[in-house]
């Protein structure tokens, strides 16, 4: 009998915390068979944010430094510019990335660190009790906006992939989701095309990944996983927005 | 003769910094340590180093925190506001044991104060300025050789302690000339880097963490650092003693002050005075011995600081219990630099 699905090999062989329909699981898959179809994992570093993403080490088999809130560019820009020859990812979610880090995502960005970022956007702060973030839907109601996010209180959400796009320092960005066949197998394959840029010293490189978190909507993971298909995709539009090599 | 170079003290840091084998910078413009980015901007570029001028003081610690981790000495330089604003990342690095240099060329304080010479942050470098409770090695320079020499120590008892080092100076110790010997790197016995990032290989996976959920681990690492503070008073403190030997008045002072203050105990030894000067070269661990010391024949110390009041709390701490100990303190802002002749009335005083 021939084997046709494994582990990849940068994941350990363990459970997860995550919740029962939560994505962070499939996404961690992703970027793992990424690493191994670059062969990138003995000289992989990993840095971890804070939420739910922060146990990369736990997953992941592959060196890890865990990063303060929203730091993870700026502390992967440190890694890699004193190792150049590591390959060197942030896996961060919304509340991480779009509020708290905004500063350190757009200046590692406009530099053109040579570095990948992975970006969780599950619309919500999954890890404190599901509070608002940055890119909570108009009308959702999270724990901090009981009403729903309102445009005069809160403002709109934040499309970060649009916005890094219009940085000179930008060589990749994308905004994939994981909630069926047909846009995992684009998501698997534009985390590939982000780290190659990379591997080929092409610059910055970003994916945005449309992520479902059912504890904290409050819906089934069935519910949550259509919700990444309908609002979410049809605010944060999927798509290749750079591509500056033709990678 | 032996070369001699006349330059800042800020330049003295960065030349130490860079004799000490150090090739990554990270900071940002703040008065009054511009001239340490001003200078590595200028000369790591040459010697195949990394110099990033980061959007804020929060990314240049979190970028001495990434280049760090991969075992690579790196630093970053301040000033007080600028220093606060680093202190998150200072407390993951102290839980995270990872060996770094702060320089903070310190300015007046609270809030945007102003850009004169102060001892307000002692209390923040010495007593955890962030959150959880931990220390970091402090010295403290007080003239532009200790700013080259110190630097070197700095970064050797950071890698061999694993705990980051802060050098605390001032606009006086930062932005003087004066003459500097400059001299090789010591040649110090350090640990290897078992701990350092670097793509597992072939071996296991290494992380570096601060996040200690599992039943009993974060008290367990919190004795671990408090063991190593505990190891660094035992081995590391260094001071000065200036006539203590046969002083009725122990003057103590650091940094800047200690300037002034070894001045005046000149003078007042001219006129016929009994005083000494004991100046803490390192203020965390701070020379508690030296105090207790010489405290067993001399009952009187007068603390003397550009604050009004901060290291006197480790004075009292250390001094023996017979002993009184008095407090003449300019915190700072402009026109607020005490002279020689000033402090010399202080120690006529103590001295009737």
């Amino acid at each position: 009998m021939q084997q046709v699905f494994k582990r990849p090999l940068s994941l350990k062989d363990v459970q997860t915390h995550f919740c029962p329909g939560c994505h962070h699981g499939t996404v961690h898959r992703m970027v793992a068979k990424a690493l191994d179809e670059y062969d990138l994992q003995k000289r992989t570093i990993g840095v971890a944010s804070i939420g739910c993403s922060v146990f990369l080490y736990s997953y992941f088999d592959i060196d890890v430094i865990e990063s303060p809130h929203g730091r993870a560019p700026a502390v992967a820009t440190g890694v890699k510019r004193a190792k150049p020859d590591s390959f060197v990812f942030t896996y961060q979610g919304d509340g991480d990335l779009a509020a708290i880090g905004t500063g350190e995502i757009i200046h590692a960005a406009n530099r053109g660190e040579n570095i990948s970022v992975i970006f969780v956007n599950n619309t919500t702060y999954g890890m404190t009790g599901g509070q608002m973030a940055p890119t909570t839907l108009l009308g959702q109601r999270t724990s901090t906006s009981p009403y729903g996010r309102s445009l005069e209180n809160e403002g709109a959400p934040i499309r970060v992939t649009e916005l890094l796009t219009n940085l000179e320092g930008v060589s990749f960005a994308a905004r994939v989701a994981v909630n069926n066949a047909k846009n995992l197998m684009d998501a698997k394959k534009q985390i590939k095309k982000a780290f190659r840029y990379q591997v080929e010293k092409k610059g910055f490189s970003f994916v945005e990944v449309l992520a479902a978190c059912p504890t904290n909507w409050g819906m089934t993971p069935i519910k949550a996983n259509e919700r990444v298909g309908t609002e979410l995709s049809d605010y944060f539009k999927l798509g290749v927005f750079k591509n500056v090599a033709n990678l | 003769m032996e070369k001699r170079l006349f330059v800042r003290g800020n330049e003295a840091v960065c030349l130490g910094a860079i004799e000490a084998g150090c090739r990554h910078y990270f900071g940002y413009p703040i008065t009054p340590q511009n001239d340490i980015p001003e200078f590595m901007s200028r000369e790591l570029p040459r010697i195949d180093g990394v110099f990033i001028q980061a959007e804020s003081e929060i990314a240049a610690i979190n970028m001495v925190m990434g280049a760090a981790a991969t075992g690579n000495r790196a630093m970053t330089s301040s000033s007080s506001p600028g220093i606060s604003l680093k202190m998150e990342a200072i407390s993951f690095m102290a839980c995270m044991e990872l060996p770094c240099l702060i320089v903070n060329i310190s300015r007046s304080g609270p809030g945007l104060g102003g850009i004169d010479a102060s001892q307000g942050d002692y209390f923040q470098a010495v007593k955890a300025g962030g959150h959880g409770g931990y220390h970091i090695l402090v010295l403290a320079p007080s003239s532009i050789q200790e700013m080259y020499d110190l630097t070197m120590l700095a970064f050797d008892l950071s890698e061999i302690y694993r705990i980051p080092a802060m050098i605390l100076g001032d606009a006086v110790v930062g932005q003087m000339k004066e003459p500097l010997i400059p001299h090789p790197r010591p040649d110090t016995e350090l640990p290897e880097k078992t701990w350092a990032l670097r793509g597992k290989g072939d071996g296991e996976q290494r992380i570096i963490k601060s996040l200690y959920l599992g039943d009993g681990e974060l008290e367990a690492q919190n004795w671990k650092l408090h063991s190593k503070y505990q190891a660094l008073k035992d081995n590391e403190t260094r001071w000065e003693e200036f006539e203590t030997a046969t002083a009725s008045l122990l003057v103590t002072a650091f940094g800047s002050a200690a300037r002034i203050a070894k001045t005046a105990v000149m003078m007042a030894r001219e006129e016929g005075l009994k005083v000494g000067l004991l100046r803490p070269i390192t203020l965390f661990p701070f020379p508690a011995e030296a105090y207790a010391a010489a405290t067993q024949q001399c009952k009187k110390v007068l603390d003397i600081e550009l604050n009004t009041g901060q290291m006197l709390e480790d004075v009292k701490l250390s001094v023996t219990r017979d002993t009184d100990v008095f407090f003449y303190g300019r915190p700072s802002g402009t026109g607020s630099l005490p002279t020689p002749e000033e402090l010399l009335e202080q120690i006529r005083r103590h001295c009737s």
